[in-house]
């Protein structure tokens, strides 16, 4: 009895099959789950700070329109744009992996690392340009605490902040602990990824998964598209709307 | 049930797609739309990208009902977490003026 159990786990099967699976389909489809399962999580953690924006914004529309419109939408529509290639590489990865061509999922993984990393670069040139303003919260920055210098009318020097009729430089202050909280989230999330990436990219080279067996390609595809999905909502609520005071 | 391997074009359309939705995205914010419209626009074009890369993407269209389930819950917390915090926030000059 107890032999032909062990029989039964060890022959037939995918080298990549553990034992507590009874085949590689069930093995993928709760991986699969168990990753969908952290991903409500996610949503869940991200959603509170989203809640805390939309309070603070209705809270104080001028000031959050002000704030808003300190951000340069210009590199925060290209960085949606290098997220959403990136999305569509990481796509393209898990189905060379389906059909088994190795060639171009190396090569789809390694143009999705680095999007990836274009998107942490561009971001680290539009927080250094937040340093350099004065805009970084509180005393984050212990040698240069919050403390932008205020524009008077007239005057349009765009390092300099624009209050509209109603904000104060506090409120402001307020957007900005949301924005670094939020982006600093999303790029904490973009650096696990780019790590997640590289150890696809080592075993990918190594020719570690195949039609058959691509669960961790999948899984972490799952993961970058919903940290491109946080970006798809960060990028109108930050950048954008606050043109609109409503 | 065996695993749907989505074709080439779909994921060239759906990225496609993605990219006239940021183009849209930026070209509304740069209008002035009566209200609270600009919101209402920028947040439905936000909704549509996330639904796109969700079913297609992510292959939720061609997973099991379970997927489906889990999906639904987290926006079903997601609608309880703004639901009830701002039946509290939004109401409170309703009942004691100027709090």
């Amino acid at each position: 009895m107890i032999e032909s159990h062990a029989t039964t786990h060890e022959v037939h099967g995918h080298p990549a099959l553990q034992h507590h699976f009874e085949n590689m389909e069930q093995q993928r489809e709760a991986g699969t789950l168990g990753m969908w399962v952290f991903l409500v999580t996610e949503i869940m953690f991200f959603g509170g700070m989203f809640l805390a924006y939309t309070l603070y914004r209705s809270k104080f529309p001028a000031a959050f329109a002000s704030a808003s419109n300190h951000l340069d939408i210009t590199l925060g529509a290209v960085n949606t744009g290098v997220l959403i290639l990136s999305s569509f590489t990481m796509a393209m990865a898990v189905y060379f992996t389906q059909v088994g061509k190795n060639r171009p999922q190396v090569i789809c993984l390694i143009l999705t690392l680095l999007l990836g990393l274009t998107f942490l670069g561009i971001k680290g040139v539009e927080y250094h340009s937040k340093y350099e303003d004065r805009l970084i919260p509180g005393h984050l920055i212990p040698w240069r605490p919050f403390g932008p210098e205020v524009a008077h009318e007239g005057d349009h020097d765009p390092h300099k902040l624009h209050l509209l009729p109603g904000a104060n430089v506090k409120q402001v202050e307020l957007f900005y602990w949301i924005y670094f909280a939020m982006t600093g989230m999303h790029a904490l999330h973009m650096i696990i990824g780019a790590g997640l990436l590289t150890y696809l990219l080592i075993f990918s080279i190594k020719r570690r998964f195949d039609p058959e067996y691509h669960s961790p390609v999948e899984v972490i595809g799952l993961y970058w598209h919903f940290v491109d999905i946080v970006w798809i909502f960060l990028f109108p609520l930050l950048y954008l709307l606050g043109r609109h005071v409503h | 049930m065996s695993e749907h391997i989505v074709p080439i074009r779909v994921y060239v359309t759906i990225f496609l797609v993605l990219v006239v939705g940021t183009v849209l995205t930026v070209v509304a914010a740069f209008l002035d739309f009566p209200g609270p419209l600009n919101t209402i626009v920028a947040l439905t074009i936000a909704v549509t990208k996330a639904t796109f890369v969700v079913l297609y993407f992510m292959h939720v269209r061609y997973s099991s009902r379970l997927i489906w389930v889990i999906v639904a819950s987290a926006l079903f917390w997601m609608g309880i977490l703004f639901a009830f915090t701002f039946s509290d926030y939004l109401t409170r000059n309703v009942l004691s003026p100027g709090y």
